[in-house]
């Protein structure tokens, strides 16, 4: 219990220490302005401007900013299905996998591009290398800085003034990459390959078992099989990118993906680093860090008491486990608690800890099997999921969500003191509101819809593979990680047939791209915007009043839409549970 | 509008190459030439021949060796080519079940043992891999380990200790002890 | 205020019957539609009803009388929307008929030629067009809206402005227009008709008032979109619920029977959607409107009123805003060989027949400090010499002395001529005066300066407190004069105002507005004179005093009836409180949520699986009464919060910060307190009554 407190304290310590540093980095990789890097890779940044023909100095409004937005995610698409379909025929596959059927190649493509990175397949059993490396691991990359581009759009949409353009999408998808993606996910790389995160083009080696395994059928097993690739760099951005599809199957609880205590800190870390210091970047490039901090603050609320809940749950186990004898009590020799889908390296504290980071961004990566939590335990990641990934969040996306709650808090409280709204010196209008109000619902409506068709039809019925409410839960998580662009399940339901494959892409294209056109319509409108001068009058958006009431927003906006159904899941699983 | 499509298609060749193929093999280069062990899988060799990876659990089931944590992996348990965990929820049946006859398995192999069973050694892990179980799990099959083999339950417990690694850095993670290493020194101990 | 309908009682029965009456009337749903919640309610009313009548068929889905009583509660929660929409348009519509009592249809002698003395013919007033010319005499009815163009008369506006003393209206300068429905008491008018029957400032000011011209602002447009927003939400969440529940009980291995109702989502849906904000909505805009009008302000438009609530830059005029009208003689400084005594007499011998406020003050110093009484002018033969503009001063011929008292400049020139100079102590005394804000008055006997008399603005009392509550609540005063930058210096520091504008002109005015709202502030100031019109029309929130021009009514967006020029500040909050009031009550609508859900869900899917009853925290006697209970309190507290739309949340200026505290606590922590007392006892009530 100390330990695991203490690890949690340290953990978070270290985010908070490196939001402030990171973040002003960025700012001035945002703001074009000399980094440090840019002596060394402004070379290669300008090259790449001329191989892409672009234009550097050329601004674009908010339409052609999507446009382009989205043309870069098509193309993207095309490359990583035809990889997948086409890898049979293609180098790089020692273990001579065959194309990808169409349907999961439809659903992995779209999964990876929208930053989902929802894991219809497992990875040693179905993708190359070349896959891995070019395809999956290249939309690692870009997606996430898409998602980072976009938050950049809209940041600036707030900081100008009477302006018609919001920026270069490809000078922010480029310098997102350069001076940001790939120089952290090289260090995080090199560093979990010192830990035994495996980095190899190799076939997959063979061990011989030291005391065979017997099967049912009376043939014995005398070999094992032993999965490995080019790892550490994809898992590197894996975590970077809150992208979270993993190399393996099992994802980061597998030994080979995240060996020790200090590759799985490592992962935590890649996985918030970015979201939690883009908040400082906000705030300095809107001229004012405190907004930053308040947004900031406002997310680690929410998550420590989440944390604190999924923790409580899991260290505290089931009484079925209980009664059935085994001992969960927590000593200096056990971590106890409730093991199942958990691996003995990371105890109870660092698998919630895990859980709560990886679903309240939206990485997805998983270190321990969520669909075996307990009730409440598991209902914590599925509601981050749920609240729309904005404590912390995607790369990007998080932020720029988090920020369409906060235009629905100044409303609210704007109208309470009795002004028109306005953030950051813009007003808030109906049209902002329109924008926002589509933001909020959207997911929600998603989300909730999908679930209904998969549990009111046979396909989806056939899904679940645990009984009674937690098989609704599956279905309700995997709806609700594809809207949100989380990417993690209760990985008994069984997705990987064509119902799934094609309604959970079309919540993953809905939910992401749909989120990202109306961010950057409100990016365009804002941006057109005069600036308004603060006063004693307007409402302070940095003060500990409107954090409260940002948090109040989230959470209601969260527990109005999903109580409900959360009350046939995981609740009443909850109250049966402890014999209610 | 042409133009567009026209950048989308040389930005994404551009990052490919980029990404897709020079960070890799960088990762790669570097990683093989600084951490070859690590990188290739932390292998076990006995005598040129690969007994399994460090990193990787085995599966056991006779007495004279300690037992690694139920693993869900198909169709044989530790199956390092698939990784999986059960995903049983926590009320399924089949999970209390399992646990039930798990527990009922480690009291039949050591009908003297009146102690409590650790919760890791009667729950599958995540990965089905899990190299490790806890020490309370380890301490649990001691005396078994030792009647088998008719050695002291100090000796026992003295390469427990060996093979236990403590909380990295002294505060991440969880203590544990490495079941193949453990049982591969036990075997050890006889040969000696 | 006495023809107006101020002191109505909240619940008139004068104006409750009709309303109750109005709320039928407004079922439609066309007129439904315009409101989205309120639309998913009706909708929600008429398939329970349908539902109800399968019921009684026996082939219905649950007991046809609990259907009936879910039914009957939403369609009176639409009635209760209704209501209290019709309750607010009845207040404004019991003020607009006073108003409407004025528009008789009179009959106007139209000129022929714009000249008193041309040939007349009575026309209807509602036939007459914009630039025909009438004549209107002592006892006539103004027919409708205009401007003198000949004439002076003392006019009775107390139809308009509930003020009954009559008032002046002349040709030229700033008292040239008049109101239709007032009446001329005596002398007569030649007047050029501004507007069209229909369209005169007394039509606009009954539209405005009986809401029926009310458009949405832009601030309830984007609320609007809010609710609507929540609203789909709910209707997600309620709707797919069906399937959820359907599966549920498949899991469960039930019989399909025990799968939600549609009766039940469909309460759970009203119970969640923003019924509270959403009924009361229309009713907090048009109550709005009638509060600025028993504040006898009449606005043009509801947008208007909603920048009122912005507003974070006042331009107040000095005059009768900041100080009083009247400036005071506090203090006689004599020349270098003359007496005080010397100086006090001659001053009060300038002013003894000047019936001027600042004239009969310096008689009243005169005698307080050197005992001096006032003589009769007549008796002492003299000759008054009024001021005018050309001379900038007055003063009297007394015998064989000149005395004159006048600004600096003008007494010098007046000296000069009769070859004297203005010694330097004067003129330093002058400067200092002036300096300390106050306006300094030079005495001369011939070519002799006397001395200085102190003449002082009096700031109003507790103007300087109220500008520090504007200052709170991040707004800044500005002070508009036409003195010297030293004076208004003097005066903007004791009255306390953030910044002031001297020597203002009108374009400096205009100048001073842009570039406010360049700077991104909204702009509120008084005006009344035509050459005001410019500024007016630039600022966003502009009030016209009635006694001003039709060019300076015509550029503001507001007039004042009372033409008070301290009247903006009551107008800023107004709209803050329509603004907040609408905050408020969203707020309260959405924390009600909680208390539903906890009230609803283990009612709706207890049978399912009965874990679930642990959720009863109200411990609601069955799941029936459970979903009633709900749904009745949902409709009732919409009739209970009529009075709060009607009046408006309360307003203290504070800052942002604090305000907002208060009223989360109020709204927000009482909103989610309240349903759950409220719910609990209308199920004690329904167990009490054997309903249920």
């Amino acid at each position: 219990m100390t330990y695991g407190i203490i690890q949690i304290v340290l953990f978070l310590s270290v985010v908070l220490l490196l939001v402030k540093p990171l973040g002003w980095y960025m700012t001035r990789v945002y703001e074009n302005k000399p980094c440090g890097l840019d002596r060394i890779l402004g070379p290669v940044e300008r090259a790449i401007y001329r191989l892409c023909g672009v234009n550097p100095a050329n601004e674009m409004g908010w339409k052609r900013y999507t446009v382009a937005m989205l043309a870069f995610n098509a193309a993207g698409f095309i490359v990583l299905y035809a990889l997948m379909r086409l890898q049979g025929f293609l180098p790089l596959n020692p273990q001579h996998f065959p194309a990808v059927p169409s349907d999961m190649a439809f659903n992995t493509a779209v999964s990876f591009i929208t930053n989902t990175n929802w894991q219809a397949y497992g990875g040693e059993t179905t993708m190359s290398y070349l896959t891995q490396m070019l395809g999956l691991a290249v939309q690692n990359f870009v997606s996430a800085a898409s998602g980072m581009a976009v938050l950049v759009a809209l940041i600036r949409g707030f900081v100008r003034r009477n302006s018609q353009t919001i920026g270069n999408f490809w000078v922010d998808l480029t310098r997102s990459l350069l001076y940001i993606l790939i120089p952290l996910s090289l260090i995080i790389a090199i560093l979990l390959a010192s830990q035994g995160v495996v980095q190899t083009f190799k076939a997959y080696p063979t061990a011989t078992l030291v005391e065979p395994i017997t099967m049912a059928d009376g043939n014995s097993v005398t070999e094992q099989t032993i999965a490995v690739g080019p790892t550490a760099s994809q898992i590197a951005i894996k975590h970077l990118g809150t992208n979270g599809g993993g190399f393996f199957n099992a994802n980061s609880a597998h030994p080979l993906e995240n060996p020790t205590p200090l590759s799985n800190f490592l992962e935590m870390l890649a996985i918030i680093l970015i979201p939690g210091a883009l908040c400082y970047t906000f705030g300095k490039m809107a001229g004012d860090t405190k907004q930053g901090w308040a947004i900031l603050a406002s997310m680690v609320i929410i998550f420590i008491c989440l944390l604190a809940l999924c923790c409580w749950s899991e260290q505290k186990g089931t009484p079925q486990l209980i009664s059935a004898g085994a001992d969960l009590q927590a000593s200096s020799t056990q971590s106890g608690g409730n093991m199942e889908g958990k691996e003995v390296r990371f105890g109870i504290f660092n698998s919630a800890l895990f859980a709560t980071t990886t679903t309240g961004t939206s990485c997805g990566a998983v270190n321990s099997m969520h669909d075996s939590y307990t009730p409440l335990g598991g209902m914590v990641p599925m509601w981050l999921i749920q609240l729309g990934e904005v404590i912390f969040g995607g790369v990007g996306s998080g932020l720029y969500g988090m920020l369409a709650f906060a235009i629905l808090t100044v409303f609210i409280a704007g109208l309470m003191v009795g002004r028109t709204p306005e953030y950051l010196g813009k007003k808030i209008e109906s049209y902002e509101m329109k924008m926002a109000s589509l933001v909020i619902l959207l997911p929600i409506f998603l989300a909730l819809v999908g679930t209904a068709v998969a549990v009111a039809t046979k396909a989806g019925q056939a899904g679940a593979f645990n009984p009674g409410p937690h098989g609704f839960s599956e279905i309700l998580y995997g709806y609700s990680s594809a809207t949100n662009n989380n990417g993690s399940a209760f990985g008994g339901l069984s997705c990987n047939t064509p119902f799934y494959n094609y309604t959970l892409a079309i919540a993953m294209l809905g939910g992401r791209y749909l989120f990202k056109i109306l961010m950057l319509a409100i990016a365009g409108s804002l941006a057109a915007k005069k600036y308004v001068p603060a006063s004693a009058g307007t409402l302070s958006t940095s003060d500990s009043m409107f954090v409260i009431l940002l948090i109040s927003v989230v959470i209601v906006v969260g527990a109005l839409s999903f109580i409900p159904a959360l009350a046939l899941g995981p609740i009443v699983e909850h109250l049966m549970m402890i014999g209610r | 509008m042409i133009r567009i499509l026209r950048q989308s298609v040389a930005c994404i060749v551009v990052f490919t190459v980029i990404t897709g193929v020079i960070y890799p093999l960088v990762v790669t280069g570097v990683a093989q030439l600084v951490f070859p062990h690590q990188a290739n899988g932390s292998l076990l060799i006995d005598n040129g021949k690969t007994v399994g990876s460090s990193l990787i659990g085995q599966s056991f089931s006779s007495p004279k060796y300690f037992w690694a944590r139920p693993s869900a992996t198909s169709p044989m348990p530790y199956n390092a080519a698939n990784s999986s965990g059960s995903n049983l929820g926590p009320l399924n049946p089949a999970l209390t079940e399992n646990v039930k006859a798990r527990i009922t398995q480690l009291k039949a192999a050591d009908a003297a043992s009146k102690q409590a069973v650790p919760v890791d050694l009667v729950t599958a892990s995540g990965s089905g891999l899990d190299p490790d179980i806890s020490p309370a799990a380890a301490e649990y099959q001691v005396s078994r380990v030792a009647k088998t083999r008719n050695i002291d339950e100090s000796e026992v417990r003295k390469l427990i200790a060996e093979y236990t690694r403590d909380r990295q850095l002294g505060i991440l993670g969880e203590p544990r002890v490495n079941v193949l290493e453990l049982n591969l020194a036990l075997d050890g101990l006889k040969n000696k | 205020m006495s023809s107006i309908a101020k002191g109505k009682k909240m619940f008139d029965w004068a104006i409750v019957r009709p309303a109750i009456l109005d709320s039928f009337c407004k079922l439609s749903p066309r007129r439904q539609f315009r409101n989205p919640v309120m639309f998913v309610v009706l909708v929600g009313s008429i398939l329970t009803s349908l539902l109800f009548v399968q019921a009684l068929l026996g082939k219905g889905e649950a007991g046809p009388w609990f259907i009936l009583g879910i039914s009957f509660w939403l369609w009176f929660t639409v009635l209760f929307a209704n209501f209290a929409e019709a309750m607010a348009e009845g207040h404004g519509r019991a003020q607009a008929d006073s108003l409407r009592k004025a528009r008789k249809d009179l009959v106007a002698k139209k000129l022929s030629n714009p000249r008193r003395d041309s040939s007349l013919e009575m026309v209807l007033a509602s036939l007459l067009k914009k630039g025909d010319v009438v004549l209107v005499e002592a006892g006539d009815y103004i027919p409708i809206d205009g401007e003198v163009i000949e004439g002076v008369a003392s006019v009775d506006e107390s139809a308009v402005t509930g003020e009954s003393a009559p008032v002046i209206r002349e040709s030229g300068g700033d008292r040239s227009a008049v109101t239709g429905g007032t009446r001329v008491i005596s002398d007569w008018l030649v007047i050029r008709v501004t507007a069209e029957s229909g369209n005169t400032f007394l039509d606009r000011m009954i539209a405005m008032v009986e809401g029926a011209k009310r458009q949405k602002t832009p601030n309830e447009i984007a609320l609007t979109i809010l609710l609507a927003a929540l609203t789909i939400v709910f209707l997600v969440v309620c709707a797919t619920l069906l399937p959820f529940s359907y599966y549920s009980v498949l899991q469960a291995h039930q019989d399909q029977s025990r799968v939600v109702t549609i009766t039940v989502l469909v309460a759970l849906l009203v119970c969640l959607a923003p019924t509270t904000i959403g009924a009361l909505l229309s009713a907090i805009g048009i109550a709005g409107m009638s509060r600025l009008s028993q504040a006898n302000v009449v606005a043009m438009s509801g947008r208007a009123v909603e920048a009122a609530g912005d507003v974070d830059v006042l331009l107040l005029d000095k005059t009768g805003t900041i100080t009083l009208g009247n400036r005071q003689a506090t203090e006689f400084i004599a020349a270098d060989g003359v007496s005080m005594e010397d100086l006090a007499d001659a001053a009060q011998l300038a002013s003894l027949a000047d019936e001027t406020p600042e004239g009969r003050s310096i008689v009243v110093l005169a005698k307080q400090q050197y005992n001096l009484r006032g003589r009769d002018i007549e008796k002492l033969g003299a000759k008054f010499i009024p001021f005018s503009a050309q001379t900038r001063m007055s003063g009297v011929d007394l015998d064989n002395r000149h005395i004159r008292k006048g600004a600096v400049d003008a007494i010098e020139q007046f000296v000069k001529s009769r070859g004297g100079v203005i010694p330097d102590k004067v003129r330093l005394a002058s400067q200092n005066v002036a300096k300390n804000g106050g306006t300094p008055l030079v005495v001369a006997d011939g070519a002799k300066a006397l001395g200085v008399i102190h003449l002082k603005d009096i700031v109003k009392g507790g103007i300087k407190e109220r500008f520090g509550d504007l200052r709170r609540m991040g707004i800044k005063t500005v002070m508009i004069t036409g003195d010297n930058p030293m004076t208004a210096a003097a005066i903007a520091a004791e009255a306390g105002v953030d910044d002031f504008l001297a020597e203002a002109t009108p374009e400096a005015k205009l100048e001073l507005i842009r570039r406010y709202q360049a700077h991104g502030h909204l702009v509120a100031m008084t005006g009344d004179g035509t050459n005001d019109a410019p500024a007016l029309a630039q600022a966003d929130v502009a009030v016209a005093m009635n006694t001003g021009t039709q060019a300076a009514k015509e550029a503001g967006n507001m007039v004042d009836l009372d033409s008070n020029p301290t009247k903006l500040l009551d107008i800023v909050q107004i709209g803050k409180q329509t603004l907040m009031t609408r905050g408020a009550l969203t707020t309260f609508s959405i924390a009600n949520d909680v208390a539903k859900y906890f009230a609803i869900i283990p009612a709706a899917f207890a049978l399912t699986y009965p874990s679930l009853n642990t959720l009863n925290v109200m411990a609601l006697a069955t799941p029936n009464s459970a979903i009633l209970s709900a749904v009745i309190f949902n409709a009732i507290i919409i009739v209970f919060l009529i009075p709060l739309a009607l009046k408006g949340v309360k307003y203290r200026p504070m800052p942002a910060t604090q305000l907002l505290r208060k009223n989360l606590l109020i709204y927000g922590v009482g909103g989610l307190i309240v349903p759950f007392i409220g719910i609990k006892l209308i199920d004690m009530l329904l167990v009490v009554l054997h309903l249920v």
